[in-house]
């Protein structure tokens, strides 16, 4: 949605240039980036890589066992390097070159034809480059929280590589790409609520019920050893975040504005209606729920940063909440299948009530920034359909991918070395000496 | 010679080694230790997964003392440990059959 706005200003932009100034010059002044935004995107892409190392690193480290902690920060860094990597050589091609509506092709393969003077709207492209190249890394990393204290460090590194090209890039390419499918269906999401969270919390309730429980699951205590690392985490996701959904505007400028304001608000209300659902259901209020509560607000503004008014983000993020605590804490337990740090239920229904309320919270009666003739249920039946495409694709290539690592070099590591810790049965090392 | 075992609740451990002090008795062993008796642990919630535990951490104080300080020592333990709540902890004395100062060779009372 974004991009293309942008893109299509470029042209405009260029016969305004010949009209003002003789040719030479013209040539310059078009070729040139706008900095501010170039500034502001440089920023955001540096943000987004601060969200995952060191924040989902800690966020995700300090809800496992002390003997899973150093893991789990090892499984998050090694992904986002592979991840980068994987974008570098054939990710940004296959995601970003116009292609068909499914995927791109190989014309920018190992970023082909892309120079410093190379732009992308009113941004060098390699800039565009960078900022993309993080959210397929966060993507990746953070599907693979539900299968946390018992999936082997080898078959991550190859699903990383296997389910970035075969699940994301497509679908990245189906929302952002200007030729991609849900684009030209219209689907509204601003930062990637269907391609990182749907599609991360998807991915990753896949993987949790083909790797089954960890030992001990609903028996043994598995409390969280950290939750001052899981604060720290939240906060820098928080924090990083602003670069995420700010960063989608792709310039920095009102809309970008709008989607801070929103990541502010929205992500506030999620964190206390968290903490009055507890209340609520005769809990205690909790710093977890405070985190969670935070980060279901986060994934739901996430499609409907630029999409929304403060005051409907607010309503969004607080029932997101809402809805991820009911599934989380109340129909989880009972359902008994085991995604350790909540992916699904927290990034998969977050995601999933984000990306259907953007269709509510865009109508100008609510705040947001719509056409005066914008119609909600047409939106909202493009916004399901989305949705509905979206968990059928990632749910269908992640399980094809998961089979192939399965059957490569296994899933889950021996019981032993379960029970002993992925820390020193996998790495050789611990997180804690003390 | 008596060995003094103490459990203890942990906030209560630095009255407990003045009043010991007080008496003359020179050291003691400390460890953390978790148990139950009577009092029964609680109840941690993470996301709605509920994990109860029966322990409860406690102090544990051995110190080795000559027969004739045992009644005092046990005493004060009582006195300065005590809250009137549930969970207050226990005292043990047991005989000690020998007893060494490494450093020196020297042994029994002279040891401790």
């Amino acid at each position: 949605m974004v991009l293309s706005t942008r893109l299509a200003a470029v042209p405009a932009l260029l016969g305004l240039s010949v009209l003002a100034a003789p040719p030479a010059f013209a040539q310059a002044a078009a070729a040139a980036p706008d900095s501010g935004d170039t500034a502001w995107m440089l920023t955001s892409s540096a943000f987004v890589l601060l969200m995952i190392v060191p924040g989902l690193a800690l966020f995700y480290g300090g809800l496992v066992r002390a003997k899973n902690m150093l893991s789990l920060l090892t499984q998050i860094a090694t992904l986002t390097a592979i991840a980068i990597l994987v974008w570098v050589g054939w990710g940004y091609s296959l995601a970003f070159v116009d292609g068909n509506a499914v995927i791109g092709g190989f014309d920018k393969a190992f970023l082909a034809g892309i120079t410093p003077a190379t732009l992308s709207g009113t941004i060098p492209e390699y800039v565009f480059v960078c900022f993309q190249m993080t959210f397929a890394a966060i993507t990746v990393a953070l599907a693979i929280g539900s299968l946390a204290e018992r999936v082997k460090f080898s078959a991550l590194m190859l699903f990383g590589v296997l389910w970035l090209t075969v699940v994301y890039l497509p679908l990245a390419h189906m929302v952002w790409s200007s030729t991609g499918y849900f684009f030209k269906m219209g689907a509204l999401d601003f930062a990637g609520g269907t391609v990182v969270h749907i599609n991360a919390g998807v991915a990753g309730l896949v993987g949790c019920l083909l790797l089954g429980k960890r030992i001990g699951y609903q028996k043994e205590i598995l409390a969280p050893h950290s939750m001052t690392n899981t604060l720290i985490g939240t906060g820098l996701l928080w924090v990083g975040w602003f670069g995420f959904n700010a960063g989608s505007a792709l310039a920095a400028n009102g809309t970008a504005a709008l989607a801070t304001i929103n990541t502010f608000v929205a992500t506030a209300a999620a964190l206390v209606a968290w903490l009055i659902a507890e209340r609520a259901a005769g809990h205690k209020p909790s710093l977890l729920g405070a985190c969670s509560g935070a980060i279901a607000g986060l994934v739901a503004v996430t499609p409907a940063a630029g999409n929304a008014g403060p005051i409907g983000a607010i309503g969004l993020g607080a029932i997101a909440s809402l809805c991820c605590f009911l599934f989380v804490v109340m129909l989880k337990p009972r359902l008994g299948f085991d995604d350790a740090l909540d992916v699904f239920g927290i990034h998969g229904i977050g995601g999933i009530v984000g990306s259907l309320g953007t269709a509510l919270v865009y109508a100008p009666l609510l705040g947001g920034p719509g056409a005066a003739g914008y119609l909600i249920v047409p939106q909202l039946g493009i916004q399901a359909y989305a949705v509905g495409v979206a968990i059928v694709w990632s749910a269908v290539g992640s399980a094809v991918v998961y089979a192939i690592v399965n059957a490569v070099v296994g899933l889950r590591v021996s019981p032993d070395v379960e029970r002993e810790g992925l820390d020193l049965g996998e790495h050789g090392e611990r997180a804690y000496n003390y | 010679m008596k060995l003094v075992v103490a459990i203890i609740k942990p906030f209560k451990f630095d009255d407990v080694r003045d009043a010991l002090s007080r008496l003359g008795v020179h050291g003691m062993t400390v460890s953390e230790v978790r148990g139950f008796g009577r009092q029964k642990g609680h109840t941690e919630i993470y996301r709605g997964a509920e994990y109860s535990t029966s322990m409860v951490p406690k102090i544990r104080i051995e110190t080795a003392v000559d027969d004739a300080l045992a009644s005092a020592a046990v005493e004060a333990i009582e006195q300065t440990a005590r809250t009137g709540a549930i969970g207050d902890g226990k005292i043990f004395v047991l005989d000690i059959g020998q007893a060494v100062r490494i450093r020196t060779g020297e042994t029994d009372d002279s040891a401790l």
